[in-house]
Protein backbone atom coordinates (compact mmCIF):
# COMPACT_ATOMS: atom_id res chain seq x y z
CA UNK A 1 0.00 0.00 0.00
CA UNK A 2 1.36 3.39 -0.95
CA UNK A 3 1.93 5.64 2.04
CA UNK A 4 2.33 9.32 1.39
CA UNK A 5 4.03 11.71 3.74
CA UNK A 6 0.68 13.10 4.70
CA UNK A 7 -1.89 11.15 6.65
CA UNK A 8 -4.75 13.21 5.25
CA UNK A 9 -4.38 14.82 1.87
CA UNK A 10 -6.85 16.62 -0.39
CA UNK A 11 -5.87 17.98 -3.77
CA UNK A 12 -8.04 20.42 -5.66
CA UNK A 13 -11.22 19.03 -4.10
CA UNK A 14 -14.39 20.15 -5.89
CA UNK A 15 -18.02 19.55 -5.05
CA UNK A 16 -21.19 21.10 -6.44
CA UNK A 17 -24.87 20.71 -5.70
CA UNK A 18 -26.49 21.58 -9.02
CA UNK A 19 -25.25 25.03 -9.90
CA UNK A 20 -23.99 25.76 -6.40
CA UNK A 21 -20.27 25.19 -6.01
CA UNK A 22 -19.65 24.26 -2.41
CA UNK A 23 -15.97 23.39 -2.77
CA UNK A 24 -14.00 25.16 -5.48
CA UNK A 25 -10.65 23.43 -5.23
CA UNK A 26 -9.61 22.76 -1.64
CA UNK A 27 -6.03 21.68 -0.94
CA UNK A 28 -4.92 20.48 2.44
CA UNK A 29 -2.38 18.19 4.02
CA UNK A 30 -2.15 16.90 7.55
CA UNK A 31 1.12 15.46 8.81
CA UNK A 32 1.23 12.42 11.07
CA UNK A 33 0.54 13.14 14.70
CA UNK A 34 -0.47 16.75 14.13
CA UNK A 35 -3.74 18.65 14.21
CA UNK A 36 -4.99 20.78 11.37
CA UNK A 37 -7.86 23.16 12.06
CA UNK A 38 -10.21 24.03 9.25
CA UNK A 39 -11.47 27.47 10.17
CA UNK A 40 -14.34 29.21 8.47
CA UNK A 41 -17.87 30.54 8.86
CA UNK A 42 -21.02 28.47 8.35
CA UNK A 43 -21.39 27.47 4.73
CA UNK A 44 -17.68 27.83 3.94
CA UNK A 45 -17.46 24.12 3.08
CA UNK A 46 -15.93 22.75 6.28
CA UNK A 47 -18.46 20.01 6.89
CA UNK A 48 -18.55 19.10 3.20
CA UNK A 49 -14.76 18.66 3.26
CA UNK A 50 -14.91 16.45 6.34
CA UNK A 51 -17.75 14.39 4.91
CA UNK A 52 -15.74 13.75 1.76
CA UNK A 53 -12.58 12.82 3.66
CA UNK A 54 -14.51 10.48 5.95
CA UNK A 55 -16.01 8.62 2.93
CA UNK A 56 -19.56 9.87 3.48
CA UNK A 57 -19.81 11.97 0.36
CA UNK A 58 -18.77 11.67 -3.28
CA UNK A 59 -17.14 14.62 -5.01
CA UNK A 60 -16.80 16.04 -8.50
CA UNK A 61 -13.10 16.77 -8.89
CA UNK A 62 -9.69 16.36 -7.31
CA UNK A 63 -8.34 13.57 -5.12
CA UNK A 64 -8.58 12.73 -1.45
CA UNK A 65 -6.59 10.17 0.51
CA UNK A 66 -6.40 9.09 4.15
CA UNK A 67 -3.36 7.04 5.19
CA UNK A 68 -2.63 6.74 1.47
CA UNK A 69 -6.00 5.12 0.75
CA UNK A 70 -8.31 6.68 -1.83
CA UNK A 71 -11.50 7.72 0.00
CA UNK A 72 -13.71 6.56 -2.88
CA UNK A 73 -11.97 3.46 -4.23
CA UNK A 74 -10.68 2.19 -0.89
CA UNK A 75 -13.41 3.51 1.38
CA UNK A 76 -13.46 0.24 3.34
CA UNK A 77 -9.80 0.61 4.26
CA UNK A 78 -10.26 4.28 5.11
CA UNK A 79 -13.14 3.43 7.45
CA UNK A 80 -10.90 1.13 9.44
CA UNK A 81 -8.48 3.89 10.31
CA UNK A 82 -10.77 6.86 10.93
CA UNK A 83 -13.07 8.05 13.68
CA UNK A 84 -15.69 10.71 13.02
CA UNK A 85 -17.35 13.04 15.48
CA UNK A 86 -20.02 15.00 13.71
CA UNK A 87 -21.82 18.24 14.36
CA UNK A 88 -25.06 16.64 15.39
CA UNK A 89 -23.81 14.23 17.99
CA UNK A 90 -24.62 10.89 16.38
CA UNK A 91 -25.22 8.50 19.21
CA UNK A 92 -28.21 6.24 19.64
CA UNK A 93 -30.53 8.00 22.06
CA UNK A 94 -32.42 4.93 23.17
CA UNK A 95 -29.27 3.01 24.02
CA UNK A 96 -27.21 3.68 27.13
CA UNK A 97 -23.76 5.21 26.90
CA UNK A 98 -22.19 1.83 27.51
CA UNK A 99 -24.41 0.06 24.95
CA UNK A 100 -23.53 2.71 22.36
CA UNK A 101 -19.83 2.17 22.93
CA UNK A 102 -19.98 -1.61 22.87
CA UNK A 103 -22.16 -1.71 19.76
CA UNK A 104 -19.95 0.71 17.85
CA UNK A 105 -16.87 -1.16 19.01
CA UNK A 106 -18.20 -4.39 17.56
CA UNK A 107 -19.12 -2.61 14.34
CA UNK A 108 -15.48 -1.50 14.23
CA UNK A 109 -14.68 -5.23 14.27
CA UNK A 110 -13.57 -5.43 17.89
CA UNK A 111 -14.34 -8.71 19.65
CA UNK A 112 -17.21 -8.43 22.17
CA UNK A 113 -14.85 -8.81 25.14
CA UNK A 114 -12.46 -6.23 23.77
CA UNK A 115 -15.28 -3.77 23.00
CA UNK A 116 -16.60 -4.17 26.54
CA UNK A 117 -13.26 -3.55 28.20
CA UNK A 118 -12.48 -0.58 25.99
CA UNK A 119 -15.96 0.88 26.65
CA UNK A 120 -15.32 0.81 30.39
CA UNK A 121 -11.97 2.47 29.90
CA UNK A 122 -13.46 5.27 27.80
CA UNK A 123 -16.35 5.81 30.20
CA UNK A 124 -13.81 6.36 32.95
CA UNK A 125 -11.61 8.56 30.82
CA UNK A 126 -14.51 10.74 29.68
CA UNK A 127 -16.12 11.05 33.10
CA UNK A 128 -19.24 9.17 32.07
CA UNK A 129 -19.14 6.29 34.54
CA UNK A 130 -22.12 7.52 36.57
CA UNK A 131 -24.23 7.97 33.45
CA UNK A 132 -22.96 4.83 31.74
CA UNK A 133 -26.15 2.84 32.15
CA UNK A 134 -28.62 5.63 31.44
CA UNK A 135 -30.00 6.10 27.93
CA UNK A 136 -28.19 8.80 25.95
CA UNK A 137 -31.51 10.66 25.66
CA UNK A 138 -31.05 11.78 29.26
CA UNK A 139 -27.54 13.21 28.69
CA UNK A 140 -26.71 16.91 28.72
CA UNK A 141 -25.24 18.52 25.61
CA UNK A 142 -21.70 18.26 26.95
CA UNK A 143 -22.11 14.65 27.99
CA UNK A 144 -23.51 13.75 24.62
CA UNK A 145 -20.54 15.30 22.84
CA UNK A 146 -18.17 13.44 25.12
CA UNK A 147 -19.97 10.18 24.42
CA UNK A 148 -19.92 10.97 20.72
CA UNK A 149 -16.18 11.51 20.82
CA UNK A 150 -15.67 8.41 22.97
CA UNK A 151 -17.62 6.37 20.40
CA UNK A 152 -15.32 7.51 17.61
CA UNK A 153 -12.30 6.52 19.72
CA UNK A 154 -13.55 3.06 20.62
CA UNK A 155 -11.12 1.29 18.28
CA UNK A 156 -8.38 3.92 18.80
CA UNK A 157 -8.21 4.87 15.13
CA UNK A 158 -5.01 6.73 14.16
CA UNK A 159 -7.01 9.45 12.35
CA UNK A 160 -9.84 11.46 13.88
CA UNK A 161 -12.20 13.98 12.28
CA UNK A 162 -13.74 16.43 14.72
CA UNK A 163 -16.48 18.40 13.02
CA UNK A 164 -17.21 21.44 15.19
CA UNK A 165 -16.87 19.51 18.44
CA UNK A 166 -17.68 22.46 20.68
CA UNK A 167 -20.33 24.37 18.72
CA UNK A 168 -23.26 25.06 20.99
CA UNK A 169 -21.52 23.98 24.19
CA UNK A 170 -21.38 26.11 27.30
CA UNK A 171 -17.93 27.45 28.27
CA UNK A 172 -17.29 24.79 30.89
CA UNK A 173 -18.16 21.86 28.65
CA UNK A 174 -16.07 23.51 25.98
CA UNK A 175 -13.03 23.61 28.23
CA UNK A 176 -13.44 19.98 29.23
CA UNK A 177 -13.76 19.05 25.56
CA UNK A 178 -10.55 20.95 24.84
CA UNK A 179 -8.76 19.06 27.60
CA UNK A 180 -9.89 15.75 26.09
CA UNK A 181 -8.79 16.79 22.62
CA UNK A 182 -5.38 17.88 23.93
CA UNK A 183 -4.92 14.49 25.55
CA UNK A 184 -5.85 12.86 22.29
CA UNK A 185 -3.16 14.87 20.53
CA UNK A 186 -0.56 13.79 23.05
CA UNK A 187 -1.33 10.18 22.18
CA UNK A 188 -0.13 10.85 18.64
CA UNK A 189 -3.48 10.80 16.87
CA UNK A 190 -3.70 12.73 13.61
CA UNK A 191 -6.64 15.11 13.81
CA UNK A 192 -8.62 17.26 11.42
CA UNK A 193 -10.78 19.70 13.35
CA UNK A 194 -13.29 22.13 11.96
CA UNK A 195 -14.34 25.16 13.90
CA UNK A 196 -15.89 28.58 13.64
CA UNK A 197 -13.89 29.83 16.59
CA UNK A 198 -10.49 31.37 16.08
CA UNK A 199 -9.48 30.84 19.69
CA UNK A 200 -10.30 27.14 19.43
CA UNK A 201 -8.04 26.73 16.41
CA UNK A 202 -5.45 28.87 18.19
CA UNK A 203 -5.57 26.79 21.38
CA UNK A 204 -5.43 23.37 19.79
CA UNK A 205 -4.10 23.23 16.25
CA UNK A 206 -0.58 22.92 14.91
CA UNK A 207 -1.67 24.39 11.63
CA UNK A 208 -4.72 26.36 10.55
CA UNK A 209 -6.35 26.48 7.13
CA UNK A 210 -8.89 29.28 6.71
CA UNK A 211 -11.58 28.58 4.13
CA UNK A 212 -14.31 30.76 2.78
CA UNK A 213 -16.81 30.07 0.03
CA UNK A 214 -15.17 26.76 -0.88
CA UNK A 215 -11.64 28.11 -1.22
CA UNK A 216 -8.59 28.17 1.03
CA UNK A 217 -7.88 31.84 1.72
CA UNK A 218 -5.01 31.48 4.16
CA UNK A 219 -2.99 28.85 5.95
CA UNK A 220 -0.19 28.67 8.43
CA UNK A 221 0.55 28.22 12.07
CA UNK A 222 -1.47 30.12 14.59
CA UNK A 223 1.29 32.69 15.07
CA UNK A 224 1.78 33.14 11.33
CA UNK A 225 -1.89 33.86 10.91
CA UNK A 226 -1.92 36.13 13.92
CA UNK A 227 0.87 38.15 12.43
CA UNK A 228 -1.33 38.66 9.40
CA UNK A 229 -4.45 39.28 11.40
CA UNK A 230 -2.80 41.33 14.07
CA UNK A 231 -2.88 40.92 17.76
CA UNK A 232 -5.25 42.39 20.28
CA UNK A 233 -7.65 45.06 19.25
CA UNK A 234 -8.07 48.29 21.14
CA UNK A 235 -11.51 49.76 20.85
CA UNK A 236 -11.74 53.47 21.70
CA UNK A 237 -14.98 55.31 22.26
CA UNK A 238 -15.25 59.10 21.92
CA UNK A 239 -17.81 61.61 23.06
CA UNK A 240 -18.81 62.91 19.65
CA UNK A 241 -18.15 63.01 15.95
CA UNK A 242 -15.56 65.78 15.94
CA UNK A 243 -13.48 64.19 18.70
CA UNK A 244 -13.50 60.95 16.80
CA UNK A 245 -12.45 62.57 13.55
CA UNK A 246 -9.59 64.26 15.31
CA UNK A 247 -8.51 60.92 16.78
CA UNK A 248 -8.67 59.32 13.35
CA UNK A 249 -6.31 62.00 12.03
CA UNK A 250 -3.87 61.40 14.86
CA UNK A 251 -3.90 57.62 14.68
CA UNK A 252 -3.90 57.42 10.89
CA UNK A 253 -3.43 53.99 9.35
CA UNK A 254 -3.49 52.10 12.64
CA UNK A 255 -7.26 52.38 12.71
CA UNK A 256 -8.81 49.35 11.04
CA UNK A 257 -12.46 49.92 11.76
CA UNK A 258 -14.75 52.76 12.81
CA UNK A 259 -18.33 53.04 13.89
CA UNK A 260 -19.81 56.46 13.18
CA UNK A 261 -22.94 55.93 15.19
CA UNK A 262 -21.28 54.99 18.43
CA UNK A 263 -18.13 57.05 17.82
CA UNK A 264 -15.78 54.13 18.20
CA UNK A 265 -12.50 53.40 16.47
CA UNK A 266 -10.63 50.09 16.55
CA UNK A 267 -6.84 50.01 16.54
CA UNK A 268 -4.82 46.85 15.90
CA UNK A 269 -1.71 46.49 17.96
CA UNK A 270 0.39 45.00 15.14
CA UNK A 271 3.56 46.94 15.69
CA UNK A 272 5.31 46.04 18.93
CA UNK A 273 6.39 49.69 19.19
CA UNK A 274 2.84 50.86 19.42
CA UNK A 275 1.22 49.67 22.57
CA UNK A 276 -1.90 50.69 24.38
CA UNK A 277 -0.06 53.19 26.57
CA UNK A 278 1.45 54.88 23.55
CA UNK A 279 -1.87 55.18 21.75
CA UNK A 280 -3.35 56.86 24.78
CA UNK A 281 -0.35 59.15 25.29
CA UNK A 282 -0.45 60.21 21.66
CA UNK A 283 -4.15 61.00 21.89
CA UNK A 284 -3.78 62.91 25.12
CA UNK A 285 -0.86 64.93 23.69
CA UNK A 286 -3.21 66.06 20.96
CA UNK A 287 -5.91 66.84 23.54
CA UNK A 288 -8.24 64.13 22.24
CA UNK A 289 -10.35 62.86 25.10
CA UNK A 290 -11.15 59.14 25.18
CA UNK A 291 -14.47 58.30 26.88
CA UNK A 292 -13.85 54.57 27.28
CA UNK A 293 -11.69 51.80 25.94
CA UNK A 294 -11.76 48.03 25.63
CA UNK A 295 -9.30 45.41 24.49
CA UNK A 296 -10.45 42.31 22.71
CA UNK A 297 -8.87 39.32 20.99
CA UNK A 298 -9.17 39.01 17.21
CA UNK A 299 -12.32 37.16 16.22
CA UNK A 300 -13.22 35.27 13.09
CA UNK A 301 -14.64 38.56 11.80
CA UNK A 302 -11.25 40.15 12.22
CA UNK A 303 -9.58 37.26 10.40
CA UNK A 304 -11.85 37.76 7.47
CA UNK A 305 -11.50 41.47 7.60
CA UNK A 306 -7.73 41.33 7.39
CA UNK A 307 -7.41 38.34 5.05
CA UNK A 308 -10.05 39.23 2.53
CA UNK A 309 -10.66 42.87 3.22
CA UNK A 310 -14.33 42.12 3.67
CA UNK A 311 -16.57 41.37 6.61
CA UNK A 312 -17.28 37.80 7.54
CA UNK A 313 -19.78 36.51 5.00
CA UNK A 314 -23.32 36.14 6.23
CA UNK A 315 -23.97 32.68 7.60
CA UNK A 316 -25.25 30.41 4.91
CA UNK A 317 -26.91 27.15 5.64
CA UNK A 318 -24.42 24.47 4.83
CA UNK A 319 -25.70 21.77 2.56
CA UNK A 320 -25.38 18.24 3.72
CA UNK B 1 -3.68 2.54 26.42
CA UNK B 2 -4.38 0.07 29.13
CA UNK B 3 -6.82 -2.14 27.26
CA UNK B 4 -5.37 -4.18 24.44
CA UNK B 5 -7.66 -4.19 21.46
CA UNK B 6 -8.47 -7.50 19.83
CA UNK B 7 -10.02 -7.39 16.38
CA UNK B 8 -12.24 -10.08 14.86
CA UNK B 9 -10.53 -12.30 12.33
CA UNK B 10 -13.67 -13.88 10.92
CA UNK B 11 -14.39 -13.83 7.18
CA UNK B 12 -16.22 -10.80 5.84
CA UNK B 13 -19.56 -12.45 5.19
CA UNK B 14 -19.72 -13.60 8.81
CA UNK B 15 -18.90 -10.13 10.03
CA UNK B 16 -21.65 -8.70 7.81
CA UNK B 17 -24.09 -11.15 9.33
CA UNK B 18 -22.93 -10.07 12.75
CA UNK B 19 -23.56 -6.43 11.76
CA UNK B 20 -27.16 -7.33 10.99
CA UNK B 21 -27.42 -9.16 14.30
CA UNK B 22 -26.17 -6.07 16.14
CA UNK B 23 -28.61 -3.85 14.26
CA UNK B 24 -31.52 -6.19 15.01
CA UNK B 25 -30.58 -6.08 18.68
CA UNK B 26 -30.45 -2.28 18.49
CA UNK B 27 -33.88 -1.95 16.84
CA UNK B 28 -35.41 -4.50 19.19
CA UNK B 29 -34.05 -2.54 22.15
CA UNK B 30 -35.70 0.55 20.65
CA UNK B 31 -39.04 -1.24 20.58
CA UNK B 32 -38.75 -2.22 24.22
CA UNK B 33 -37.50 1.18 25.41
CA UNK B 34 -39.89 3.24 23.34
CA UNK B 35 -42.76 2.88 25.81
CA UNK B 36 -45.31 4.88 23.79
CA UNK B 37 -44.78 2.69 20.76
CA UNK B 38 -44.87 -0.45 22.83
CA UNK B 39 -48.17 0.55 24.42
CA UNK B 40 -49.49 1.17 20.92
CA UNK B 41 -48.38 -2.27 19.78
CA UNK B 42 -50.14 -3.69 22.82
CA UNK B 43 -53.42 -1.79 22.99
CA UNK B 44 -54.17 -0.84 19.42
CA UNK B 45 -54.93 -4.41 18.30
CA UNK B 46 -57.10 -4.98 21.38
CA UNK B 47 -59.02 -1.82 20.64
CA UNK B 48 -59.55 -2.65 16.98
CA UNK B 49 -60.60 -6.20 17.71
CA UNK B 50 -63.08 -5.31 20.43
CA UNK B 51 -64.49 -2.26 18.63
CA UNK B 52 -64.92 -3.87 15.24
CA UNK B 53 -66.40 -7.07 16.56
CA UNK B 54 -68.91 -5.33 18.79
CA UNK B 55 -69.78 -2.34 16.58
CA UNK B 56 -70.01 -4.09 13.21
CA UNK B 57 -70.60 -7.62 14.44
CA UNK B 58 -74.38 -7.40 14.62
CA UNK B 59 -74.86 -5.94 11.17
CA UNK B 60 -72.25 -7.91 9.30
CA UNK B 61 -72.81 -11.36 10.75
CA UNK B 62 -76.11 -11.53 8.83
CA UNK B 63 -74.24 -11.54 5.53
CA UNK B 64 -71.73 -14.17 6.64
CA UNK B 65 -72.17 -17.86 5.81
CA UNK B 66 -74.13 -19.71 8.44
CA UNK B 67 -72.15 -20.91 11.44
CA UNK B 68 -69.36 -18.32 11.16
CA UNK B 69 -69.30 -15.64 13.85
CA UNK B 70 -68.09 -12.16 12.93
CA UNK B 71 -65.32 -12.40 15.52
CA UNK B 72 -63.95 -15.55 13.93
CA UNK B 73 -64.29 -13.97 10.49
CA UNK B 74 -62.65 -10.73 11.61
CA UNK B 75 -59.59 -12.19 13.31
CA UNK B 76 -57.58 -12.76 10.11
CA UNK B 77 -58.46 -9.27 8.86
CA UNK B 78 -57.42 -7.54 12.05
CA UNK B 79 -54.14 -9.46 12.23
CA UNK B 80 -53.24 -8.53 8.66
CA UNK B 81 -54.36 -4.93 9.17
CA UNK B 82 -52.20 -4.66 12.29
CA UNK B 83 -49.20 -6.02 10.41
CA UNK B 84 -49.78 -3.60 7.54
CA UNK B 85 -50.14 -0.57 9.80
CA UNK B 86 -47.30 -1.79 11.98
CA UNK B 87 -44.91 -1.58 9.05
CA UNK B 88 -45.21 2.21 9.44
CA UNK B 89 -42.83 1.80 12.34
CA UNK B 90 -40.11 0.59 9.99
CA UNK B 91 -40.64 3.66 7.83
CA UNK B 92 -40.51 5.94 10.86
CA UNK B 93 -37.36 4.28 12.23
CA UNK B 94 -35.54 4.45 8.91
CA UNK B 95 -36.52 8.08 8.45
CA UNK B 96 -35.49 8.89 12.03
CA UNK B 97 -32.07 7.33 11.55
CA UNK B 98 -31.53 9.30 8.38
CA UNK B 99 -32.65 12.60 9.94
CA UNK B 100 -30.66 12.24 13.13
CA UNK B 101 -27.30 11.60 11.54
CA UNK B 102 -26.68 8.22 13.12
CA UNK B 103 -26.58 6.71 9.63
CA UNK B 104 -23.56 8.94 8.98
CA UNK B 105 -21.90 7.44 12.00
CA UNK B 106 -22.63 3.92 10.78
CA UNK B 107 -21.37 4.78 7.32
CA UNK B 108 -18.06 5.97 8.69
CA UNK B 109 -17.58 2.52 10.26
CA UNK B 110 -16.20 -0.52 8.44
CA UNK B 111 -19.60 -2.24 8.67
CA UNK B 112 -22.20 -3.50 6.20
CA UNK B 113 -24.43 -0.43 5.95
CA UNK B 114 -27.53 -2.26 4.82
CA UNK B 115 -27.53 -3.97 8.21
CA UNK B 116 -29.33 -0.83 9.41
CA UNK B 117 -32.34 -1.63 7.22
CA UNK B 118 -32.19 -5.32 8.14
CA UNK B 119 -32.30 -4.35 11.79
CA UNK B 120 -35.48 -2.33 11.46
CA UNK B 121 -37.24 -4.84 9.24
CA UNK B 122 -36.49 -7.85 11.41
CA UNK B 123 -37.38 -6.09 14.64
CA UNK B 124 -40.68 -5.12 13.02
CA UNK B 125 -41.40 -8.83 12.90
CA UNK B 126 -40.62 -9.04 16.59
CA UNK B 127 -43.12 -6.29 17.36
CA UNK B 128 -45.74 -7.96 15.20
CA UNK B 129 -45.34 -11.18 17.15
CA UNK B 130 -46.19 -9.21 20.31
CA UNK B 131 -49.22 -7.55 18.70
CA UNK B 132 -50.54 -10.74 17.16
CA UNK B 133 -50.16 -12.73 20.37
CA UNK B 134 -51.97 -10.05 22.33
CA UNK B 135 -54.72 -10.04 19.76
CA UNK B 136 -55.20 -13.79 19.74
CA UNK B 137 -55.33 -13.92 23.53
CA UNK B 138 -57.86 -11.07 23.63
CA UNK B 139 -59.86 -12.88 20.97
CA UNK B 140 -59.92 -16.07 23.01
CA UNK B 141 -61.24 -14.14 26.00
CA UNK B 142 -64.10 -12.56 24.06
CA UNK B 143 -65.08 -15.75 22.27
CA UNK B 144 -62.77 -16.39 19.33
CA UNK B 145 -62.45 -20.08 18.48
CA UNK B 146 -60.39 -21.60 15.72
CA UNK B 147 -60.55 -24.88 13.86
CA UNK B 148 -56.95 -24.69 12.76
CA UNK B 149 -54.61 -27.57 13.53
CA UNK B 150 -51.04 -26.91 14.77
CA UNK B 151 -49.86 -27.51 11.20
CA UNK B 152 -52.32 -24.88 9.98
CA UNK B 153 -50.99 -22.44 12.54
CA UNK B 154 -47.54 -23.11 11.17
CA UNK B 155 -48.81 -22.22 7.67
CA UNK B 156 -50.45 -19.09 9.07
CA UNK B 157 -47.18 -18.07 10.75
CA UNK B 158 -45.28 -18.61 7.50
CA UNK B 159 -47.72 -16.60 5.38
CA UNK B 160 -47.82 -13.74 7.90
CA UNK B 161 -44.03 -13.67 8.32
CA UNK B 162 -43.50 -13.34 4.59
CA UNK B 163 -46.18 -10.67 4.39
CA UNK B 164 -44.63 -8.75 7.30
CA UNK B 165 -41.22 -8.77 5.60
CA UNK B 166 -42.71 -7.64 2.30
CA UNK B 167 -44.57 -4.73 3.89
CA UNK B 168 -41.64 -3.72 6.09
CA UNK B 169 -39.36 -3.50 3.07
CA UNK B 170 -41.98 -1.44 1.25
CA UNK B 171 -42.17 0.78 4.32
CA UNK B 172 -38.38 1.08 4.32
CA UNK B 173 -38.66 2.63 0.84
CA UNK B 174 -41.12 5.19 2.19
CA UNK B 175 -38.76 5.86 5.10
CA UNK B 176 -35.85 6.55 2.77
CA UNK B 177 -37.92 8.80 0.53
CA UNK B 178 -39.76 10.86 3.10
CA UNK B 179 -38.19 14.15 4.11
CA UNK B 180 -39.53 14.05 7.67
CA UNK B 181 -41.14 11.69 10.14
CA UNK B 182 -44.46 13.54 9.71
CA UNK B 183 -44.30 12.88 5.99
CA UNK B 184 -43.82 9.20 6.76
CA UNK B 185 -46.96 9.17 8.88
CA UNK B 186 -49.29 10.51 6.22
CA UNK B 187 -47.58 8.73 3.32
CA UNK B 188 -47.99 5.33 4.91
CA UNK B 189 -51.52 6.23 6.00
CA UNK B 190 -52.52 7.18 2.47
CA UNK B 191 -50.95 4.01 1.08
CA UNK B 192 -52.07 1.49 3.66
CA UNK B 193 -55.53 2.71 4.67
CA UNK B 194 -57.18 2.15 1.28
CA UNK B 195 -55.37 -1.15 0.83
CA UNK B 196 -56.67 -2.60 4.08
CA UNK B 197 -60.20 -1.22 3.86
CA UNK B 198 -60.69 -2.02 0.17
CA UNK B 199 -60.03 -5.66 0.95
CA UNK B 200 -61.92 -8.49 2.55
CA UNK B 201 -60.28 -7.75 5.91
CA UNK B 202 -63.44 -6.47 7.64
CA UNK B 203 -66.33 -7.42 5.37
CA UNK B 204 -66.76 -10.00 2.60
CA UNK B 205 -65.61 -8.45 -0.68
CA UNK B 206 -68.71 -9.82 -2.39
CA UNK B 207 -70.70 -6.91 -0.96
CA UNK B 208 -68.54 -4.28 -2.72
CA UNK B 209 -69.61 -2.35 -5.81
CA UNK B 210 -68.24 -3.97 -8.96
CA UNK B 211 -65.21 -1.74 -9.70
CA UNK B 212 -64.08 -1.90 -6.09
CA UNK B 213 -64.53 -5.64 -6.03
CA UNK B 214 -62.22 -6.03 -9.02
CA UNK B 215 -59.56 -4.14 -7.13
CA UNK B 216 -60.24 -5.80 -3.79
CA UNK B 217 -60.08 -9.40 -4.89
CA UNK B 218 -56.87 -8.85 -6.84
CA UNK B 219 -54.76 -7.04 -4.30
CA UNK B 220 -52.27 -8.70 -1.92
CA UNK B 221 -53.99 -7.92 1.37
CA UNK B 222 -57.15 -9.73 0.33
CA UNK B 223 -55.14 -12.80 -0.66
CA UNK B 224 -53.30 -12.88 2.64
CA UNK B 225 -56.50 -12.28 4.64
CA UNK B 226 -58.42 -14.95 2.73
CA UNK B 227 -55.64 -17.50 3.12
CA UNK B 228 -55.25 -16.89 6.86
CA UNK B 229 -59.02 -16.78 7.33
CA UNK B 230 -59.60 -20.08 5.56
CA UNK B 231 -56.90 -21.71 7.68
CA UNK B 232 -58.34 -20.27 10.90
CA UNK B 233 -61.90 -21.29 10.04
CA UNK B 234 -60.82 -24.71 8.79
CA UNK B 235 -62.15 -24.02 5.26
CA UNK B 236 -60.53 -24.81 1.96
CA UNK B 237 -57.81 -22.26 1.13
CA UNK B 238 -58.13 -22.64 -2.63
CA UNK B 239 -55.80 -20.38 -4.58
CA UNK B 240 -55.42 -17.88 -1.78
CA UNK B 241 -52.46 -19.51 -0.04
CA UNK B 242 -50.12 -19.61 -2.99
CA UNK B 243 -51.37 -16.25 -4.28
CA UNK B 244 -50.63 -14.72 -0.86
CA UNK B 245 -47.16 -16.26 -0.82
CA UNK B 246 -46.47 -15.20 -4.42
CA UNK B 247 -47.57 -11.64 -3.73
CA UNK B 248 -45.32 -11.40 -0.68
CA UNK B 249 -42.31 -12.89 -2.46
CA UNK B 250 -42.95 -10.70 -5.49
CA UNK B 251 -43.11 -7.56 -3.35
CA UNK B 252 -39.98 -8.63 -1.48
CA UNK B 253 -38.03 -9.23 -4.66
CA UNK B 254 -38.83 -5.70 -5.79
CA UNK B 255 -38.81 -3.84 -2.49
CA UNK B 256 -35.64 -5.27 -0.95
CA UNK B 257 -33.14 -4.27 -3.66
CA UNK B 258 -35.01 -1.03 -4.36
CA UNK B 259 -34.94 0.03 -0.70
CA UNK B 260 -31.25 -0.91 -0.44
CA UNK B 261 -30.38 0.96 -3.61
CA UNK B 262 -32.33 4.05 -2.55
CA UNK B 263 -30.76 3.94 0.89
CA UNK B 264 -27.25 3.77 -0.56
CA UNK B 265 -28.02 6.58 -2.99
CA UNK B 266 -29.63 8.81 -0.40
CA UNK B 267 -26.75 8.44 2.02
CA UNK B 268 -23.92 9.18 -0.41
CA UNK B 269 -25.10 12.52 -1.75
Amino acid sequence: MPKTDYVIEAKNLKKSYGATEVLRGINLQVERGTMLALLGPNGAGKTTTVRILSTLLTFDGGTATVEGYDVIKQSDKVRRVIGLTGQSAAVDELLTGRENLIMMGQLYRLTPASAKARAQELLEEFDLVKAADRTAKTYSGGMRRRLDLAVSLIATPPVIFLDEPTTGLDPRSRLSMWAIIKKLMESGTTILLTTQYLDEADQLADKIVVIDDGLVIAEGTSSELKRKVGNDRLELTFADDSTMNKALEVLGKHVIDTNNKEYTATVVITDPNIDVRQVLVTLSDQKVKVESMAIHKPTLDDVFLSLTGKQKPKDKKEKK
Amino acid sequence: MAVELVFEKKPNWLLSLNDSRLMIKRSATHIIRNTDQLLGAFFQPIMFLVLFSTVFGGAISKSLPAGISYLNFLMAGIIVQTVAFGSTTTAVSVSNDLQKGIVDRFRSLPMANLAVLNGHVVSDLFRNVISTTVMLLTGLIIGFRSHASPLHWLYITGILTLFTFAFSWLAAIVGVFAKSVEAVQWLTFVLIFPLTFASSAFVPASSFPRYLKVFAVNQPITQVVEAVRALILGLSVGNHAWLAVSWSIGLLVIAMPLASWLFRRKTSQ
